[in-house]
């Protein structure tokens, strides 16, 4: 089977096309790097993306925060329930942890606030 | 007060063009930002994707700022915050106000314009219908949800597939609203390929290509849209109207750099761009004002307005130490294709690189630059399109003998 | 409490009313069914104080244009109001025109109307150098003028206010009763008590009519669409610029705005919703095609914004201010041209009042003049700062296409008629009617709002009502 893709690993977005032969990618055309093949090896067999959101203080603002590794696509919306019922106190500079362990990643503030 | 270089804008433009100027040896350095700390947009946009051309990984906007910021800081960069700057006059003089200080002028020597730019509003739209609450243009839907934890909606139409538009739908879906549609004018997206693939297709949004918002409806609140196909001439095809009932209507439709300050300084503007016509130098036709980033036209990675930005801080350190250069001038030409280039214009003899933009989708094309009717470069394209900014290097030998370079897209 | 008048219709007529009556020893109450005042027609009309050529001459029209025209220099400066005599033009363009702008000119003369002269292609391309080349004279009356009608009401009925009247805004009347000495005037949830009504409903005058037994009238609503072009346009025309009237109506004008917008307009259908305030596709495609008719290259490209108004045409054919009983008054039918006759329109009133008995006592309290609302936008460099000095607020630019400070915003929310919605700020700042029409600093003023009314920023509404701009917060869904 042939399946069709677009790379989301850079601005570039590549239009992919993957063999896809009992479950496992054989071959990958269309990308311009490696990281393409790879997106679309992972993408075909275990999809994977960064988690970008906010979180919520305990004072009440805001934090923009993301996964630091791409987590299983299929579990975005689980990972927003763990984030969304996290509420971390102030101060926070850009990198700190949030979130030990989500799905194998880890959830970091991507900005600072005294 | 007097400055050797006043910087107009402290987002991501702005940072860079002050780094690139101390780094040039400019100590005398002062960025004015209207906002209540440094960063500009990019603090809103908390999505990834930047940073992949100059840090080599993917950062959020807040991150890719606090790179900038960060140095700004480390040099110690001056900076006014919550500064709006009303003026500037033709010879340099800047009009800014602030509560602390009140409405106070600064003399420059040099100036960096880095204002950025700004959402078309829903007026220069003309949607019949009605004008309830519920129609925000995706930025300050932007800025709700990510700044201020408030959502703008429940079930969204997003007119416009910009990227900012395409990113919302993304983060409202996250947040828990229903993004029923986004309505694209045109035939093609004006987006990035991979954000209509994260944005849309995760979360199965359609894409309604070739197609607008006729009629907004609700006396109060937004209540629903009426939305249908247009033909080749862009106008609504009544039979294919349909209407999707929603709350809100975010409007994606377009950036126009905001260039009210280029205007008081008499700066020839490109009608094209919207933004300043500039050399090679991004030096604007009043000399010694520079201008970079969105505000001289609008860029679709921030990576690009750092480098341009880098550009102008280092130039306006030349002009400012006075290193005397050859003056030649080659103007550079469009076919309409191609609907622009910057610079518009290069006034020194050395190598240069060349942005533009096309004006629809081509494939299998070149980009010829002609000298007179005799081709001095070409560069084979398999797609071009209009979201997504291209660029060429114009060899200083080819400004040789030539006034005037023509920049055409032609078949292959 | 018995009040002894109370205005139905917080729009320019009621607002002019109240406020000229303010002046005397009246306890006065305005209700508005809206959650500000200038909600109705008042909102979106053409802004224009007309020189009065156009009414039908002894017409109550032609006799309240002239007056209110005359009065309004001089009521725009006690309120601290916009006024600009610009001017206006009715060009023509072929050999019917002409004959039609000889009536006018006529007319206008035997209504009063000073100044009124006709026009030759060569004078017309200096006073107007876009005017279209297919127009071969005018008809030019000097007095006419521009005027913005919300500043205006706004002025009018914070000025009312300070001199002592009460404003209850969401306060739709549903029921008159007669009572001993007056009525009744009752709303879903309140009533008030009052000796005297004045009517001045605009659209649903008819209905307040018919809560009091009179039924000699009806209103029907007008859709007069507008589209509003960027302050770059506003040097197009420097007069205002109308058709030659025909069968076909008065047709699209083209005019500058107090504030240097440029205006074009309206469209003028009939219709029978009295909510239906819809733009349409047919109304901006003629407004686009007459106005390009009259002047040459308007940057429709530039347009920021656009709207409709809906306009209150009575039955009769004139503006119907009468009093079919005692203790009640009708001024109804306000449609064109009644901004510009809206001072005349007040003093009729009273004198209508003074025949039904009403002893007028002036008040040596009362103070007919009001702080512009745009001082500080007009103060001189030092004068600023000075401000600024003495509130720091003021050096703190929100609005950034229209160089709108907080501290304005702030004095807006403090300030008689108080708003209490994003619109309201609007009308009263220019914030949020630049170019970016709230873009970036909507957010900003919700905050401000919020924070001045004591309530969460999710409970800010556009216009009142149902209006919500939020709709709940992140971090809840799941």
């Amino acid at each position: 089977m042939i399946r069709e893709l677009t790379c989301i690993v850079c601005p570039i977005g590549c239009s992919l096309k993957a063999e896809i032969i009992d479950g496992a990618v054989t071959k990958v055309e269309g990308n311009t790097c490696p990281r393409g093949k790879v997106y679309a090896e992972n993408e075909c067999t275990h999809p994977m993306r960064t988690l970008t959101t906010t979180v919520k203080c305990v004072d009440g603002s805001i934090v923009p925060v993301k996964t630091n590794s791409p987590i299983p696509k299929e579990k975005v919306f689980e990972a927003m329930k763990m984030i969304n019922k996290t509420n971390p106190t102030l101060p926070i500079s850009v990198g700190d942890v949030i979130i030990e362990d989500v799905f194998g990643s880890c959830v970091v503030a991507t900005q600072n606030k005294k | 007060m007097k400055k050797e270089l006043v910087i107009i804008g402290g987002g991501p433009a702005g940072m860079s063009a002050a780094i690139a100027a101390y780094e040039s040896g400019v100590r005398d350095i002062l960025i004015l930002e209207r906002d209540d700390s440094l960063g500009g947009i990019l603090k809103q946009c908390i999505h990834n994707g930047f940073g992949l051309h100059r840090f080599g990984e993917e950062l959020t906007g807040p991150e890719y700022a606090w790179a900038y910021e960060k140095q700004v800081h480390e040099k110690g960069i001056p900076y006014k915050l919550n500064t709006m700057v009303l003026d500037i006059s033709s010879d340099k003089v800047i009009t800014a106000t602030n509560a602390e200080e009140g409405i106070f002028t600064i003399q420059a020597e040099a100036i960096i314009l880095a204002m950025g730019c700004r959402e078309r509003a829903k007026g220069a739209l003309n949607i019949a219908g009605s004008r309830p609450a519920g129609i925000f243009s995706a930025g300050t839907a932007q800025r709700l949800v990510n700044l201020e934890g408030y959502m703008p909606g429940k079930n969204v139409v997003i007119l416009g597939s910009g990227d900012i538009g395409l990113i919302m739908a993304r983060r409202m879906t996250m947040e828990g609203a229903k993004v029923k549609a986004v309505c694209e004018l045109m035939p093609y997206s004006g987006g990035l390929a991979r954000n209509i693939e994260q944005c849309l297709n995760d979360f199965d949004i359609p894409l309604k290509l070739s197609t607008t918002v006729t009629k907004i409806h609700g006396k109060e609140r937004v209540e629903g849209v009426s939305i249908a196909r247009v033909d080749e001439n862009r106008r609504p095809i009544q039979e294919t109207e349909e209407y999707i009932p929603c709350d809100t209507l975010l409007l994606s439709v377009g950036l126009i750099p905001e260039n009210e300050l280029s205007k008081s300084a008499e700066i020839e503007l490109d009608r094209v761009t919207n933004g300043a016509i500039v050399d090679q130098d991004r030096q604007t036709s009043v000399e010694g004002i520079f201008a970079c980033g969105n505000v001289l036209h609008v860029h679709d990675l921030v990576d690009y307005v750092s480098e341009e930005a880098a550009i102008a801080g280092k130039s306006a350190a030349d002009y400012i130490q006075n290193q005397a250069a050859e003056k030649i001038c080659v103007k550079l030409t469009v076919d309409g294709k191609i609907r622009y280039t910057v610079p518009q214009r290069i006034t020194k003899k050395q190598d240069a690189t060349v942005y533009f933009r096309v004006a629809d989708v081509f494939r299998n094309v070149k980009i010829n630059v002609y000298c007179g009717e005799k081709l001095v470069l070409s560069k084979k394209k398999a797609k071009v399109a209009p979201g997504e900014m291209e660029s060429i290097l114009l060899k200083k030998d080819m400004l040789d003998a030539c006034s005037e370079l023509s920049f055409r897209l032609e078949e292959e | 409490m018995m009040y002894d008048v109370v205005i139905i219709g917080a729009g320019v007529v009621g607002g002019m009313i109240a406020r000229t009556l303010s002046a005397y020893d009246l306890k006065i109450c305005i209700l508005e069914k809206e959650n500000d005042v200038a909600m109705g027609a008042t909102k979106a009309n053409s802004a224009i104080v007309h020189a009065g050529f156009d009414a039908k001459c002894g017409s109550l029209k032609a006799k309240l244009n002239v007056q209110g025209s005359e009065m309004m220099q001089q009521v725009t400066t006690e309120l601290g109001v916009k006024y600009k005599n610009n001017g206006s033009l009715v060009i023509g363009f072929n050999d019917d025109d002409r004959k039609t702008i000889e009536d006018l000119l006529e007319r206008g003369k035997q209504n009063g109307v000073k100044g009124l002269r006709i026009v030759e292609k060569d004078e017309l391309k200096e006073l107007e150098p876009n005017i279209a080349d297919a127009v071969v004279c005018a008809l030019y009356a000097p007095t006419g003028a521009i005027v913005c009608p919300y500043e205006l009401t706004v002025a009018a009925i914070g000025n009312a206010m300070d001199n002592g009247a009460d404003l209850k805004c969401n306060f739709a009347v549903v029921d008159i009763e007669k009572i001993e000495g007056g009525y009744k005037v009752v709303s879903e949830n309140a009533s008030v008590e009052t000796r005297f009504v004045i009517n001045a409903a605009g659209l649903y005058a008819d209905a307040i009519a018919a809560m009091v037994g009179d039924k000699s009238f009806t209103i029907t609503p007008r859709r007069g669409e507008y589209i509003l072009l960027d302050k770059e346009c506003g040097g197009m025309v420097s007069n205002t610029i109308f058709r030659t009237p025909s069968k076909m109506g008065k047709g699209i004008l083209v005019s500058p705005t107090v504030d240097g917008n440029l205006l074009t307009g309206p469209t003028s259908v009939n219709i029978e919703d009295k909510d239906n305030k819809d733009t349409t596709a047919e109304g901006f495609a003629h407004i686009i095609r007459e106005a390009n008719e009259n002047i040459k290259g308007i940057p429709f490209n530039k347009t920021i914004t656009s709207f409709c108004g809906l306009r209150a045409v009575g039955s009769e054919g004139d503006f119907i201010i009468n009093s079919p009983k005692q203790g009640y008054i009708n001024v109804a039918g306000i449609e064109s041209p009644g901004l510009t006759s809206s001072p005349a329109i007040a003093l009729m009133v009273k004198e209508l009042l003074e025949a039904q008995g009403v002893i007028l006592t002036l008040k040596d309290t009362y103070n007919p003049r009001r702080k512009p609302m745009h001082y500080f936008r007009e103060a001189s460099l030092a004068e600023k700062n000075e401000i600024i000095k003495k509130d720091k607020s003021f050096g703190r630019v929100i609005c950034r296409c229209e160089t709108v400070t907080e501290g304005e915003i702030l004095e807006a929310i403090r300030t008689n008629p108080k708003p209490s919605d994003l619109d309201g700020v609007k009308r009263r700042t220019r914030a949020q009617m630049g170019r970016c029409q709230g873009g970036f600093c909507s957010p900003y003023i919700m905050k401000l709002l919020a924070d001045e009314m004591n309530i969460t920023v999710d409970e800010v509404t556009k216009y009142g009502r149902e209006s919500k701009l939020i709709t709940g917060k992140t971090k809840e869904a799941f």
